[in-house]
């Protein structure tokens, strides 16, 4: 099973290092993990994707997290409302102009970006769930892709109580 | 007032009440050295890195403030962290001051650098680089907060050599701000109230104690809760001496070596109180199988231990100073109902243990680990902490050794590191130079750090060592012989060695007794020589530890030995 847990904590070197080492030390396996400021200056949030076997596995991570001293708050996301969005850009190999065309189509389908285009290549953004995403990638891969970067989930809980108050 | 780096260092640990510090000096603390030579700093020259680590760790054990250890960058830090990790695995409050290298030098694979932060992060409670002056003060205030609040644990300041020399304003600072971490640990009163009502209810409860119970100085409130309703308690390794050794109702340790009565009453009670315990797999047993019939309560500060190893029933995560004295207050009541209720269960119990002691065999010549022990313990006094290093000695120890009141029994019980004991020793007996202090040790493990024998001489540290020596490895050896069809692979000493000349080369007294009639005389000697002594036991090579839980087994199918022993 995987789970989206957002960490508060300390915005000091080597934060996300001691995340990160305590994950993999106790045996789980991380799957996305990313960083970014957060509406306080001193606060990163780290958001992770984990594989656990159940949630009596999951809360011993979070327990041993909880006590590392430069994390603040930490939730599992997965267990609340949540909206729940990742960004992909995907470069792709284009050959002749209806190549161009189909993939600018397939792009507008699924209200994705043109964000670049060459004489040789375009480049797509687009944003949403995973499953929307892997949809999209699925599509272009009838053509050739060149390269693809994706950030990791992020979440966010519905409702007016933000993580930090939780 | 203007200070140094150096001079903050020294100004904090004043602050802070420290008494002295362990440590070796080098390139990347020179100023720091040079503060301690100006203001006189009361200084632990160790013979290594490990030693300082080890002595600041056993003076943590024995006093219950924070142990202080200093090395240098590089090879300095890096001695240090089986120390560190022995700290950390048995909850000690130790601060690790490392100097690092400048900082236009770090991360440049510069002379003697190593990632200490990085190196370290797995085993301490929390770690820091200080590259700038103005963090210094807040940074040590943090960091002996944090090592000695909650459950305790070693704290690494790495300190950059230019922050040494660097100069600010100092002032200490008052208060602390850390946004996820209070080191206050107050849980639910409701979960005291059910473990109140499930007590009420058992018909064979038992309480299992550890090191948390010494840790946070409450053993006098477990002793009386087992004085006050005839609960039978046992302890794990760690938590000898919070009950006295022949305190009625109390089964000694339990566990892979514990006795058969602790044991089988862990099979067979129908409520197990832990308290200040994290089950730890050479207690538990076959994990599946440990207390197969009872509800589970674990009484922790730590809530990363509840049902990390075994599943509970209820949990009281909090302080058990907190939680304790509250138990015990919504106890009264119940108290002689409760005694009645189980008075059946104790008088069974206590029998068992009366009837099936820790034994050893007879033996008309040879001295035995195991006498020696037992003999040892039957002509000290009651303030004696006993200090062991790692292996069968260590264990003989918690079988026949008996201990009165916490921290008199001083172990390496989580990490199990050999060479801990004598450097360990040496910060007891600084910390409590009221008590007479004993090091337990074997031909093995005193190897390991043999080199700290020259810092007893140096300072006169009235310390007195046997050596269980008997020419092998010997739980390696007893695990060879059991599971290994005795292929003794590298577990044969047989070493040139002469410990006693090592001793006394190190500027110590050394003696050694080989045959039985020498044994009583050998111990008194050994405690009426002034200052340091080491008395070196011939024993015999083939004994081993019973009883004993092999790998994989319930704790109801240990080993006794031939003769039922």
């Amino acid at each position: 099973m995987k789970y989206q847990i957002a960490i508060l904590a300390e915005n000091k070197p080597g934060v996300l290092t001691h995340v990160s080492g305590l994950i993999s030390r106790r045996a789980f396996n991380i799957e996305t993990i990313n960083a970014g400021y957060t509406e306080d200056a001193d606060v990163t949030r780290i958001n992770i994707v984990v594989d656990a076997n159940d949630e009596t596995e999951l809360n011993k991570v979070i327990h041993q997290m909880a006590k590392l001293i430069d994390v603040i708050k930490i939730v599992n996301i997965s267990e609340l409302a949540s909206i729940n969005r990742e960004l992909v850009m995907v470069k792709v190999k284009v050959t002749s102009s209806a190549i161009r065309a189909d993939i600018v189509n397939i792009a507008s389908i699924f209200r994705a970006h043109i964000v670049d285009v060459g004489h040789e290549n375009v480049v797509i953004e687009l944003t949403g769930e995973q499953d929307k995403l892997a949809a999209l990638i699925d599509m272009l891969n009838c053509y050739e892709i060149l390269e693809i970067a994706r950030t990791g989930p992020i979440a966010l809980s519905r409702g007016i109580i933000p993580v930090k108050n939780m | 007032m203007r200070l140094n780096g150096a001079g903050i260092v020294i100004e904090s640990l004043k602050n802070e009440g420290v008494e002295f510090v362990f440590g070796y000096p080098g390139g990347a603390v020179l100023t720091l050295y040079d503060e301690i030579y100006k203001t006189n700093f009361p200084h632990i020259l160790t013979k290594h890195e490990q030693g300082a680590v080890h002595a600041a760790d056993g003076y943590a054990r024995a006093t219950g403030k924070v142990g202080v250890c200093i090395a240098t960058s590089g090879p300095g830090a890096t001695n240090l962290i089986t120390g560190i990790a022995t700290a950390n695995i048995d909850s000690i409050p130790l601060i690790c001051i490392t100097g690092q290298v400048a900082t236009p030098l770090i991360g440049r694979d510069s002379f003697q650098e190593a990632d200490v932060c990085g190196i370290t992060a797995p085993i301490t409670k929390h770690n820091y680089l200080v590259r700038h002056i103005k963090d210094l003060p807040r940074v040590l205030k943090e960091a002996f907060f944090i090592a000695r609040t909650g459950r305790p644990g070693p704290v690494v300041v790495d300190i950059a050599k230019d922050v040494f020399a660097a100069e600010t304003e100092y002032k200490y600072p008052a208060e602390i701000c850390l946004r996820g971490y209070t080191g206050k640990y107050i849980g639910d009163e409701k979960k005291i109230d059910r473990a109140v009502d499930m007590l009420r209810t058992a018909e064979r409860p038992i309480i299992f104690i550890g090191g948390g119970v010494i840790t946070s100085e409450t053993s006098q409130l477990v002793r009386e809760m087992v004085q006050k309703m005839n609960i039978p308690m046992t302890s794990t390794l760690m938590g000898l001496g919070a009950a006295d050794a022949d305190s009625a109702g109390y089964l000694g340790m339990a566990g892979m070596h514990g006795s058969y009565a602790a044991n089988m009453a862990i099979m067979k009670c129908d409520l197990l109180l832990g308290i200040g315990v994290r089950f730890d797999d050479r207690v538990t047993g076959v994990i599946s199988e440990f207390a197969p019939k009872a509800k589970i309560i674990h009484f922790d500060i730590d809530y990363a231990e509840i049902n990390k190893n075994i599943a509970v029933n209820l949990s009281v995560v909090g302080d058990l100073r907190w939680s304790l004295p509250l138990f015990q207050e919504k106890l009264c009541p119940y108290n002689d109902i409760i005694k009645e209720n189980i008075q059946k269960w104790y008088e069974n119990v206590v029998k068992i243990h009366t009837a099936r002691p820790f034994k050893y065999k007879n033996d008309k010549n040879n001295i035995l680990a195991q006498d020696a022990i037992k003999k040892l313990s039957d002509i000290v006094t009651h303030n004696t902490a006993i200090v062991t290093d790692v292996g069968q000695h260590q264990m003989w120890a918690a079988q026949f050794f008996k201990v009165y009141g916490p921290r008199n029994f001083i172990t390496s019980g989580g990490l199990g590191t050999m060479g801990f004991g004598l450097p360990a020793a040496i910060g007891v007996k600084l910390g409590r130079p009221d008590k007479n202090v004993i090091l337990l040790s074997g031909d093995g493990s005193i190897m390991m750090n043999c080199q700290e024998l020259a810092t007893l001489a140096d300072y006169n540290i009235n310390i007195k060592i046997i050596v269980i020596h008997n020419h092998v490895l010997g739980m390696v050896t007893q695990w060879q012989r059991m599971f290994y069809g005795e292929r003794y692979s590298q577990s044969l000493l047989n070493s040139k060695a002469d410990i006693v000349k090592i001793a006394q080369a190190m500027g110590i007294k050394g003696f050694r007794i080989k045959v039985k009639e020498e044994l009583i005389n050998g111990l008194q000697q050994l405690l009426h020589e002034q200052g340091p002594v080491l008395l070196d036991i011939i024993v015999p090579a083939e004994e081993d530890v019973f009883p004993m839980v092999p790998g994989g087994k319930r704790l109801d199918q240990m080993v006794m030995g031939e003769d039922g022993l």
